[in-house]
């Protein structure tokens, strides 16, 4: 964090200072490590292991928090008489189909009942014939004993029991004392008088089980009690100052604002069947049709009436995965024919930039918007491919446009950051020259479009001519008006008033509405997220700094942190609470629960909607009001989390016979090939592991820093990070060169020798890491090899994140070849270590 | 109570005497001290080479750096495990603005002066670079620009102190690592932060250049160390060269007496 | 507004308080000890002898140094110490010749003087980093300052001793020549030792701790030199006072030196080893034998010019030496730091 939030860090060192311990759980020994009490390294990959151990802990002790588990947790739930665990099935659940590479999710489900994810599902395969999922229905059975054989409770037992300390040392390189004592400090820092803060960042999210690491740490933060509460719960580090924003009002294929899923062709024909497959019988979701339409209407305006479904037939469907590496596969085989990047530098910033380049040199048109000139819009001119002669710039045929944009202090907008806090900026300066803000780009390009296609009388043109697209715009370049898009996001009602929250979302079209989550931004007419009072001059929580989504809500699902009662778990954690007196919740912050909703309020049978909710189902975004220690739906790869190896390890799996994620996303291609893994021959050609990070210094791809000569003179070069024993093991020398290889290509880089890599023991061997920081390209004031060359595509199969953060590799001392050679180094590799086509793509191990 | 010398250098009325306390405990070595620094003073970029020094590329104090950041790793035994372990000391380094100030002394422009705040800032447009601040300096901070053949280090922000702001570093750092105030205030702050941290087991800590009777009369900058001063490369006891100055000034009198006496003895001397 | 009045700082000479700060004293009178001397007293350490104490264990930061080295260039300023030197003590022999009748030697002694001079300033004037502003060292008296102190000088050290040699070689004013030869006697020598003030006060270790005998060696040396031109330009029989003169210094120079290096104890070390040390070495020689030469000679002129000239290559080798001595204790950090850290320890602190 002290690395890549500095800023942020700060709030850690002033909790140090008041007495909290700061253990820091990371294969690298990085600037947050010298502040943390404890720093604890572990092999990169083998996260699921050691939070797993300790859940293990935490139930084999009893250290969870009961009151909390059983009023809150879907714990007491009895599963489905269907349901498998990875422990009857040797590392795989229930459910999965002959080649090995999809569940059916109805094995996974609750007695009795058939759940809903909130918001969809992730990783679903698009179904073109039709076929619907059914309806949510029935109540869940429950067992408030905890000692149902088929509970949630005893089943999350029994998958984590092999979780041991020794599995943690084997697997993770954790010796016993260490992860005894996180175990002690953990659990005797939760409970109801203290709460424990997990924070995280990509080195969770950028593996094939990214989405999985992080379950596991809802586990734990569940069981512990710890969700809900002030100083606990579940913080995620962002990797950019409005990445927030960019899932919130997304900026990803299958999301609309605020979460709602995109349609998809298949399941999809109407409003109607959208709105009955992804609305919920109970909590806030089942509002889903209010919250749609009023997007619509945003999008649509006048155009968009009951009788045409307010334009939903204007939206695009989803035919398939259309994620970005996908994109590159369409790139590569023709389809996709033009792209645009704005503010994005896949030539170095994405996994096997090799594969990015040669997607972009087969595309008819490249547009490329940034503030300096990125590699991903020169790599015809300079990328590593013309170096080894594979590419002539005469011979690519893409035509790139190169468009300056202006940055953040040169236009006005808003960044949402990870606590969902939107702040707005001011333009300070105007942007010089041709520079231009994406708003201004996209406004006028869509402007100049219409005005194309005015006189059209093709049907297809009618989405874009019926769009509103009436911004205000000022100033000597036309800038369109950002607080006009904010208003917008916000809302208002039939008579032109700003909304104040989406509760008055109506699904009649009399609302209009650009974000329901973020509704209220823009409250009584008023800039809510720009808002600047000093902390000093308000309450703790601060909530006049900024406007945090949904209503200015500072902790979610803060119901939490009262018991079923009502009343704090103790003075010294209150937050919210029940004022019986005045009928309604009251606290510090505001309460997450409907407002006057007693606790001791029960549903009717047949209640749906948000009178379904209880008043204890703190998690009121949940089907089921409760906090999901294990998930029966809404994720491709299993209930529960279980350790699966990375793509490319030279480790095999100590849990299971199952080696690797059967769900992950493969991305087959001859230019994506992949490496023999844990027990496979040729598994020790690639005998190391290697991970890409990010310095203070630099930023991500480093188009914003070493352009920049302040910056680059800080980190001026691309090094990796090896242990003294690594160095010796391989010849490397401090400050001389080292090439490091896996099956993609060979980059080199200078050698720092540290002791802040440590050699663990691993699986009872010595493991050696490599630490790669991922900044450099070709451009710039200080230029390199990017680490990313070295990445595989093989992704996290709910969000198609690529796995960057656990990769295995070779590394020899010396700078690397030039020109045809250096394709020849990695073909020898290929050939020592037998790789083919089929290498890596393996789904079902059996043992 | 700190010495005075905005006073002593002529200022009938003055403000408070102004400073940094640097508590290294706290840095997490981002270097935006560093980068604010050059950005505020329009400093220029002094070396794109990587050095192996840890993630100190910026190396030392100079002419176009007034902000550095010392990285030393340090093998520490670590708890419970038996293993070895790291500590990794970080620490931003500035011009201390010593109240007895060696380089202000030996300048013979008087391109090098006291400002009302206490601190010692350069004239731009007064040094002719003779250089003789640079060896003088005890701490090795002040040093002449290749560039304009001139003596440049930190002014403290002479022009943000001037509009009451404080200095560029201190308003980056963002764990107040860099802490800008009255000297007074600063000390007291100091003493109770190092008596905190021994008592939580950091026997090692100190504070650097505090006391008004060290051999510069205590610094206008000073510091929260974590070990020894020379691991972070300053001096363990640097004492400020002009202590010795009469006593160079009576051996150069005697010696060019005595040459002076030759002369005249040579000149009623033998005759020719 | 606020009224800003500057009085500058007062210091008055040798021997009255000095308002430098609050507590004005020297390390050795606050009871810190002196630098730990190697060996006894009289035991110098050869070339590949065991030093006596051992290396001291002391921690840096990377080995770098923690001072910063003069950003003087050679040949500019340890030239400008030796032909300072030469021109100060030139105007000495020059002002007694001319009193006791050695008009030749006089001659000498003043055109040499100017001579010398007028290459100083062009050297020091290179060396500046912003040369057109040289003047600059005028706008100030600066006694803290021993480049202000020896800026006023030169500044009027140069015209006098210039006036001293015209007056000399055109015979124009013979009167205010005398005045001015006179003049440039007083002066010189203050040219000829404040540069050893300049180099001492600075925080170069072997300069700085060696700053009660640098003045005696910078004086016996300048007088070396300024005898060794005599000797070198005029017939032994007319050059007496240059004999005398060069035999003091000389004499001086080879006792202070040694005394300097014995006080030095560790910070011995840069001028007695590498390059710079067998500079230094054979420049004592070379002046050990010049010295001879000059007591033992007798009215050989072949003789009394090889000292001469052997005087004054050693003057110019010393400066030099003691320059390069310096500039190496400035780069190895163990200097500053072993004797600080001794020092710091030996006060009780940790």
């Amino acid at each position: 964090m002290a690395e890549c939030h500095p800023v942020g860090f700060q709030w850690v060192v002033e909790a140090k200072a008041r007495g909290a311990t700061v253990i820091h759980v990371d294969p690298r020994f990085t600037r947050t490590s010298a502040l943390a009490d404890l720093h604890v390294p572990l092999r990169a990959g083998s996260d699921i292991v050691f939070l797993g151990g300790i859940i293990n802990y935490v139930l084999a002790n009893e250290k969870y928090f009961r009151d909390y588990v059983v009023a809150y947790t879907n714990a007491a739930v009895i599963l489905s008489e269907d349901f498998a665990d990875t422990e009857d099935l040797d590392g795989v659940f229930a459910g999965l189909d002959a080649e090995g590479h999809h569940y059916d999710k109805s094995a996974w489900s609750y007695q009795g009942a058939m759940v809903r994810a909130a918001a969809g599902s992730r990783g679903t395969p698009y179904d073109l014939t039709g076929r619907g999922t059914s309806a949510a229905a029935g109540l869940p059975q429950v067992a408030e004993s905890l000692e149902h054989p088929r509970s949630v409770f005893q089943i999350l037992k029994r998958h984590f029991a092999r979780y041991t300390p020794e599995a943690v040392e084997q697997a993770c390189g954790v010796p016993p004392e260490t992860f005894a004592r996180i175990c002690e400090l953990l659990t005797s820092n939760s409970g109801r008088d203290r709460t424990t803060a997990v924070v995280y960042s990509v080195g969770w999210t950028q593996h094939t089980v990214g989405v999985q690491y992080v379950r596991t740490a809802a586990i734990l933060q569940a069981l512990l009690g710890n969700m809900g509460r002030p100083g606990g719960g579940i913080l995620a580090l962002r990797g950019h100052a409005s990445i927030q924003g960019s899932t919130d009002i997304p900026t990803l294929f299958d999301l609309l604002p605020g979460y709602l899923p995109m349609p998809d062709a298949g399941k999809h024909q109407d409003l109607d069947a959208y709105i009955g497959d992804i609305a919920m019988t109970k909590g806030f979701w089942a509002n889903s049709r209010a919250y749609m339409v009023s997007l619509l209407k945003a999008y649509w305006g006048p155009a968009a009436t009951a009788e045409n479904g307010f334009c939903f037939d204007y939206l695009p469907r989803l035919t398939g995965d259309h994620s970005t590496y996908v994109t590159v596969l369409e790139q590569l085989n023709g389809r996709c024919k033009g792209y645009f990047l704005f503010g994005q530098n896949p030539a170095v910033g994405s996994a096997n930039t090799r594969m990015q380049r040669l997607g972009m040199a087969n595309l008819d048109w490249l547009v490329v918007r940034d503030m300096t000139m990125i590699e991903s819009a020169t790599w015809w001119q300079n990328g590593p491919e013309l170096e080894t002669g594979e590419m002539r710039t005469e011979d690519i045929k893409t035509e790139v446009f190169f468009l300056p944009a202006a940055a953040h202090t040169e236009k006005a907008g808003s960044f949402t950051n990870t606590q969902r806090m939107l702040q707005w900026h001011h333009e300070a300066v105007p942007p010089a020259e041709d520079a231009r803000s994406d708003l201004w780009f996209t406004y006028h390009l869509g402007r100049r479009i219409r005005e194309k296609l005015a006189a059209s009388t093709d049907e297809t043109d009618r989405p874009v001519l019926d769009l509103t697209w009436d911004y205000p715009v000022h100033g000597p370049l036309a800038e369109p008006s950002a607080e006009a898009v904010l208003a917008e996001i916000n809302g208002w009602d039939a008579d032109g008033q700003p909304l104040s929250g989406f509760a008055q979302l109506k699904d009649d079209g009399s609302t209009v509405c650009g974000c329901w989550i973020y509704s209220g931004c823009y409250a009584g007419g008023v800039n809510q997220t720009a808002r600047r009072k000093p902390g000093s001059q308000q309450s703790w929580v601060a909530p006049e700094w900024g406007w945090a989504w949904p209503a200015n809500r500072r902790i979610l699902y803060n119901r939490a942190s009262a018991d079923p009662d009502g009343k704090p778990w103790s003075e010294r954690k209150a937050y919210v609470w029940w004022d019986p007196e005045a009928g309604k919740w009251t606290g510090h912050d505001v309460p997450d629960f409907p407002a006057t909703r007693p606790p001791s309020y029960r549903p009717a049978d047949g209640a749906t909607g948000v009178d379904a909710l209880s008043g204890i189902d703190a998690f009121i975004m949940q089907n089921d009001g409760k906090a999901w220690l294990y998930a029966p739906a809404g994720l491709a790869d299993g209930p529960l989390p279980t350790h699966y190896e990375p793509q490319e390890s030279p480790f095999p799996n100590l849990l299971y016979g199952q080696q690797r994620n059967p769900i992950r996303e493969i991305i087959r291609h001859k230019e994506n090939p992949l490496q023999p893994s844990g027990g496979e021959p040729g598994s020790s050609v690639y005998p190391y592991v290697a991970t890409t990070y990010r310095l203070t210094e630099h930023h991500t791809a480093g188009g914003m820093s070493r352009t920049l000569p302040y910056l680059s003179e800080l980190q001026p070069e691309f090094f990796c990070e090896v242990s003294p024993e690594l160095a010796a093991e391989r010849g490397l020398a401090h400050m001389g060169w080292a090439t490091i290889i896996t099956a993609r290509t060979a980059v080199e880089a200078r050698v720092l020798v540290t002791s802040r890599v440590r050699t663990l023991t691993v699986g009872g061997r010595q493991l050696h890491q490599v630490g790669l920081p991922y900044h450099w390209g070709p451009n710039g004031l200080v230029t390199g090899d990017a680490a990313n060359e070295l990445a595989s595509l093989s992704l996290d199969p709910n969000v198609h994140i690529q796995e960057v953060k656990a990769m295995a590799c070779d590394i020899r001392p010396g700078r690397r070849p030039r020109g045809p050679a250096l394709r020849g180094l990695v073909r020898e590799y290929h050939q020592r270590a037998g790789i083919t086509e089929e290498t890596g793509t393996e789904v079902r191990d059996e043992r | 109570m700190s010495a005075d010398p905005a006073g002593l250098a002529g200022y009938l009325e003055h403000p408070p005497r102004m400073g940094f306390f640097t508590d290294t405990s706290i840095c997490i070595g981002c270097k935006a001290c560093e980068v604010a620094c050059k950005e505020w003073n329009a400093v220029p970029e002094d070396g794109l080479s990587l050095t192996g020094m840890s993630y100190d590329n910026t190396v030392g104090l100079g002419a176009s750096t007034w902000r550095h950041v010392a990285f030393i790793e340090q093998p520490v035994s670590a708890v419970g495990d038996g293993a070895e372990g790291v500590r990794w000391l970080m620490s931003s380094d500035v011009c201390k603005h010593c109240t007895e100030a060696a380089c202000l002394d030996v300048c013979p422009t008087g391109a090098l002066f006291r400002t009302e705040f206490g601190t010692v800032v350069v004239q731009d447009d007064v040094c002719n670079g003779c250089g003789y601040c640079v060896p003088a300096c005890p701490f090795g901070v002040i040093a002449r620009r290749e560039e304009d053949g001139q003596a440049h280090k930190c002014t403290l922000c002479y022009d943000r102190l001037g509009a009451g702001m404080e200095p560029a570093c201190a308003k980056a750092c963002p764990t107040d690592s860099i802490q800008f105030g009255p000297l007074d205030e600063l000390r007291e702050r100091a003493r109770g932060r190092v008596e905190d941290l021994r008592a939580a087991g950091q026997d090692q800590a100190q504070l650097y250049l505090n006391d008004p009777d060290d051999g510069i009369g205590g610094g206008g900058a000073f510091f929260l160390l974590l070990d020894q001063p020379e691991v972070y490369g300053l001096p363990p006891d640097p004492v400020v060269t002009t202590r010795d100055l009469p006593e160079m000034w009576r051996h150069v009198a005697i010696a060019a007496a005595g040459l002076a006496a030759t002369a005249v003895a040579l000149g009623l001397g033998r005759r020719k | 507004m606020r009224a800003v009045k500057r009085s500058g700082r007062r210091y008055a000479l040798a021997g009255l308080a000095v308002r430098t700060g609050p507590d004005a004293t020297t390390a050795e009178s606050r009871g810190v000890p002196v630098p730990v001397r190697r060996g006894n007293g009289a035991h110098r350490r050869r070339r590949g002898e065991q030093p006596m104490v051992p290396e001291a264990e002391f921690s840096s930061y990377y080995g770098r140094p923690v001072i910063k080295e003069p950003v003087w260039r050679t040949p500019d300023v340890p030239g400008y110490f030796f032909l300072g030197g030469l021109a100060g003590a030139s105007s000495v022999l020059a002002a007694g010749a001319q009193l006791s009748g050695y008009r030749k030697l006089a001659r000498v002694g003043k055109v040499g003087a100017l001579g010398a001079i007028s290459l100083s300033t062009v050297a020091l004037i290179h060396d500046l980093g912003r040369p057109g502003r040289f003047a600059n060292m005028l706008r100030v008296f600066k006694p803290s300052s021993p480049m202000s102190v020896g800026s006023w000088l030169l500044a009027a050290y140069g015209p006098v001793a210039g006036a001293a040699a015209v007056s000399e070689v055109t015979g124009i004013l013979p009167g205010a020549g005398l005045a001015a030869t006179l003049g440039a006697g007083l002066l010189g020598p203050g040219v000829a030792t404040y540069t050893a003030a300049l180099i001492c006060d600075t925080a170069v270790p072997a300069w700085h701790e060696g700053h009660r005998e640098m003045p005696y060696v910078f004086a016996g040396s300048a007088a070396s030199a300024a005898g060794g031109l005599g000797l070198l330009a005029v017939h032994p029989a007319e050059a007496e006072p240059a004999r005398d003169l060069a035999v003091l210094g000389a004499t001086v120079e080879l006792i202070a030196k040694r005394q300097l290096l014995a006080r030095l104890g560790d910070l011995a070390e840069p001028y007695e080893t590498g390059t710079t040390g067998a500079i230094l070495r054979v420049a004592e020689f070379l002046t050990a034998g010049a010295l001879a030469g000059a007591v033992l000679g007798g009215r050989s002129r072949a003789v009394s010019a090889l000292s001469g000239a052997s005087l004054i290559a050693a003057s110019a080798m010393t400066r030099f030496g003691i320059f390069e001595a310096g500039m190496a204790s400035a780069r190895d950090p163990k200097y500053t730091i072993v004797a600080q850290r001794r020092r710091r320890d030996g006060r009780g602190m940790n």
